[in-house]
């Protein structure tokens, strides 16, 4: 017998309830998240570098967990703050869930870590789907990369809590246009900050710790309008939009299932030398 | 390129359910895709059909239904579609939107399948070549929640 069964689940449900999970269990242990979401080359790392260098300073406790698909490179480079970071290579996955966040801080993540910054793999596409459980998203651009980058990738910059500007000190140099680039972003996010940074410099350095520190504190983070829609249980996009009732969280059957998705997971992981780096830069 | 990992939860999703009901083939899947849910329908499907195979959705079609992004405007009550790239300020008065009321979707709604012949409780005549909803099951799930709700953390 042939039978159609109305299911409605949402697809990235079993993303969301680990993120929402990990969201508590760091909250628990009183860290917050921070997700840096970029393409390749933007200058995630060198602001982050920046970023822990005053975070060390300042006795903030701050860890970072930097992913890519090879090299330890990043990890490398963001330990000459003496912070404790950890490098995750992915294998080719070109982004984080949720899932392999916790597994990764297991056991990691050092106690009392007020600020964990996640530099997820650059990439402006597959990141921007997957909620890590973060306070506060980031979505960097660099000067070189047009104006137009929020209306090419509007996902990511569309639900981001914070759009950090990088390499500003050739803004000159490549006659990037800052009004055209907050119009832009102004367009898919409304109301979102738009900071400009220069790691070479300094300038603007300090800005996102800052963000991160407020955000900890329960300060108000930016709420995206892209991340408004009710995706919960029933919802028909057709109908008026009522508020979803069913809001509340319940879990699914069985979170913890080694089905499906999770084989990815394992296959990405396979292999990979997970590294912390206490210090000493290989140049 | 996440449309793996979307297809294998899909496939995932759909594997657990045909198996609570002891489905014995899984014909058709059905999801919505929103215009902002950051999914490829065409590399969605070449992915599904990888990820089909060897369960219990081998040879299953996988239907997708788009759905147009549209935002509601609070002063005005107006609702638009805000298209591609997005435009998320009212069209009319130049406000920020309310709230996105369509676009985000990536969701299983229906799934066919087959079952063995039912036990048929009671009900003496059951057309077996019925393909309409007759018995709607519904799997609450977690939804996307609103990373930005304050009250989340």
């Amino acid at each position: 017998m042939c039978r159609v069964i109305d299911l409605q689940q949402a697809v990235l449900a079993k993303n969301d309830g680990c993120a929402q999970r990990l969201r508590a269990d760091l909250a628990a242990r009183g860290t917050t998240v921070v997700n840096l979401l970029s393409s390749p080359g933007s200058g995630k790392t060198a602001l982050l570098e920046a970023e822990l260098a005053l975070a060390a300073q300042r006795a903030v406790p701050v860890a970072a967990l930097t992913a890519d698909l090879a090299t330890e490179n990043d990890a490398v480079r963001l330990a000459r703050s003496g912070m404790p970071v950890k490098q995750v290579l992915t294998d080719g996955l070109c982004h984080l869930e949720a899932r392999m966040l916790g597994g990764h801080l297991d056991g990691w993540l050092p106690d009392g870590t007020r600020l964990l910054f996640v530099e997820n793999v650059g990439n402006l596409v597959c990141p921007a789907s997957y909620d890590l459980g973060e306070t506060l998203r980031v979505v960097l651009a660099s000067v070189t990369e047009g104006e137009d980058k929020p209306l090419k990738y509007p996902t990511a910059f569309g639900l981001a809590h914070l759009v950090v500007v990088t390499k500003t000190d050739i803004a000159g140099a490549v006659g990037f246009d800052e009004a055209a680039f907050r119009a832009n972003v102004a367009q898919v996010n409304p109301g979102v900050e738009v900071a400009l940074t220069a790691a070479r410099t300094g300038a603007g350095v300090g800005l996102l710790l800052d963000r991160a520190l407020a955000a900890a504190d329960g300060g108000p983070v930016h709420a995206p309008v892209m991340a408004s829609q009710p995706l919960t249980g029933h919802h028909h996009h057709d109908e008026e939009a009522a508020p979803e009732p069913h809001e509340h969280t319940h879990a699914p059957e069985d979170p913890h299932d080694g089905h499906g998705h999770a084989h990815g997971h394992e296959h990405a992981h396979g292999g990979l030398a997970s590294a912390q780096h206490a210090g000493g830069p290989r140049s | 390129m996440h449309e793996m990992s979307i297809a294998l939860a899909v496939v995932g999703q759909v594997e657990e359910a045909a198996h609570a009901a002891g489905a014995t083939a899984v014909r058709t899947v059905r999801l919505q895709v929103g215009e902002l849910a950051g999914v490829v329908p065409d590399s969605l499907a070449f992915c599904f059909e990888l990820a089909c195979a060897g369960t219990v959705l081998d040879g299953a079609r996988l239907e997708t239904e788009p759905v147009a992004a549209r935002a509601r405007c609070a002063p005005c009550a107006s609702e638009w579609p805000v298209g591609m790239p997005p435009d998320l300020c009212c069209p009319a008065c130049g406000s920020a939107a309310a709230e996105m009321t369509a676009g985000r979707e990536l969701r299983v709604t229906a799934v066919r399948w087959d079952e063995p012949t039912a036990p048929a409780a009671g009900a003496g005549s059951t057309d077996p070549t019925a393909e309409t909803a007759t018995e709607a099951v519904t799997v609450a799930t977690t939804g996307r929640s609103r990373r930005t709700d304050p009250e989340e953390r």
